[in-house]
């Protein structure tokens, strides 16, 4: 069955071009994509992700805001009680950054060079990984 | 702004609702199954159940956001089931119908999900049916199905709600576009939206004409949802046939029923394919023995043979 995905912008900054040709290049993957518009907060982001059941939860953020963002959605994740879903990032992400994220539980950061090809893969190994479909079938 | 008094459907339950909605798409679990895990509610069935159809960008899920909106307001609990279409050739999709809805995501009386048409050519997606089902068993007093952008011929939003507002926009056409068959049969409301461009007038009067003509009594309103105009008149058209018990049972039934023997017949297809049928079949239309045509009589011969045999 297809990877479903929320693409979200979170935070102020206006444009979503490189969210929306992730969106697209997701879809040409074969993934089903969740698209939520701009200007979301990290509560408008888990309750999509919730309600919607995505696998993965991928976050652009060009704003700087990341530091902020991110601790805030693991956090809010962890109090529902969600362990299987898993979060990404994509912008403008400084380095010494990515190790702190991947602390906090951000599974996959991908910085401004990455491909949407590097995008799909990344996608693909994860939900392998994490066999999110596959253990739900089993607990059927 | 939402009621003080109104209700609320736990985000614990929320999640156990989506998940299986999931389980259903994946086909991991029966309706009875995916249900069971859900509160039990004997009131189930009064969920009202509303279809918002009609073409691509019309309106559609900015309407539903009024809707939502509106039913909050009367502190009713709103579940919505947005469909959008899958990609024949990648099974991919881009799901965008809750960019529109996105105020009422920190509202607990709300539930919004998303949905692939997958495999489905109907308008919803094959496990759009018993996602109401499920949003019904969860506590859900009012659904709103979004159809895909939908031309003529996708009308499978008549077998699952109690209403449906067709939603058009002005000037798509002249007004044989209303007396064609289809869309416009299916309507227990018409809704012009983005009725503040030119030509709407007109085409509410085309489609009153024909609603005259047909001898039906069904509303012809004009809004503009972006706006929130004229949403009023649509609720209250909608609280009119939620109050007719019934209205659209007997035409929910006939397309229920229909449906549930064409899934049944086209899965018995597949089975008997890829069996040793399929593979006599397939081995003559190889040997040229059979044509398509001959080879699909004799599926269907095959299959309703067996219907008569277990009559």
């Amino acid at each position: 069955m297809p990877t479903k995905v929320l693409v979200a912008k979170p935070g102020l900054d206006g444009h979503d071009r490189g969210a929306k040709i992730v969106a697209r290049a997701l879809r040409d993957a074969g993934m089903e994509v969740v698209y939520t518009g701009l200007h979301q907060t990290p509560e408008m982001i888990v309750t999509a992700a919730l309600q919607e059941d995505v696998d993965v939860i991928g976050v652009s953020i060009l704003s700087g805001a990341h530091m902020t963002i991110f601790p805030k959605i693991m956090r809010l994740l962890d109090e529902r009680g969600v362990d299987d879903i898993a979060v990404v990032g994509g912008g403008v992400i400084q380095e010494d950054d990515i190790p702190k994220l991947k602390a906090i539980g951000v599974r996959a950061v991908f910085d401004s060079d990455a491909t949407t090809q590097d995008l799909i893969d990344g996608i693909e190994r994860i939900v392998a990984e994490t066999g999110r479909a596959g253990a739900r079938a089993a607990k059927k | 702004m939402v009621a003080e008094t109104a209700r609320c459907i736990p985000i614990r339950i929320q999640r156990d609702l989506a998940r299986a909605i999931t389980s259903i798409e994946n086909g991991h679990a029966t309706l009875e199954e995916a249900s069971a895990k859900l509160p039990a509610r004997a009131d189930a069935a009064l969920a009202y159940v509303i279809g918002v159809t009609g073409p691509p960008g019309a309106g559609k899920s900015t309407l539903v956001d009024r809707l939502i909106e509106a039913y909050r307001d009367a502190g009713e609990t709103v579940a919505v089931i947005a469909v959008d279409p899958s990609s024949p050739f990648t099974h991919g999709a881009v799901l965008g119908d809750r960019v529109r809805m996105q105020r009422h995501s920190g509202d607990e009386g709300v539930f919004i999900r998303s949905m692939a048409s997958r495999e489905s050519g109907g308008g919803l997606a094959p496990a759009t049916h018993d996602a109401i089902a499920l949003a019904a068993h969860a506590g859900f007093d009012v659904i709103i199905v979004e159809t895909v952008g939908v031309g003529q011929v996708e009308l499978e939003i008549v077998g699952v709600a109690d209403t449906v507002a067709v939603v058009t926009v002005p000037a798509l056409g002249d007004s044989v576009q209303t007396i064609k068959a289809g869309l416009t049969e299916i309507a227990d409301l018409f809704v012009v939206n983005m009725a503040d461009r030119p030509g709407a007038n007109r085409t509410a009067l085309d489609l009153k004409h024909m609603v005259r003509e047909s001898g039906k009594e069904i509303a012809v309103l004009q809004t503009v949802a972006s706006e929130g105009t004229g949403i009023d008149g649509v609720v209250r058209a909608l609280n009119d046939a939620r109050a007719q018990p019934a209205g659209n049972a007997e035409r929910a039934v006939r397309f229920a029923v229909v449906r549930g023997v064409r899934d049944a017949a086209v899965r018995r297809a597949f089975d008997l394919l890829d069996g040793d049928f399929g593979k006599e079949i397939f081995k003559r239309l190889r040997s040229g023995e059979l044509d398509r045509t001959a080879a699909r009589k004799a599926l269907v011969a095959q299959i309703l043979s067996e219907v008569y045999d277990a009559d």
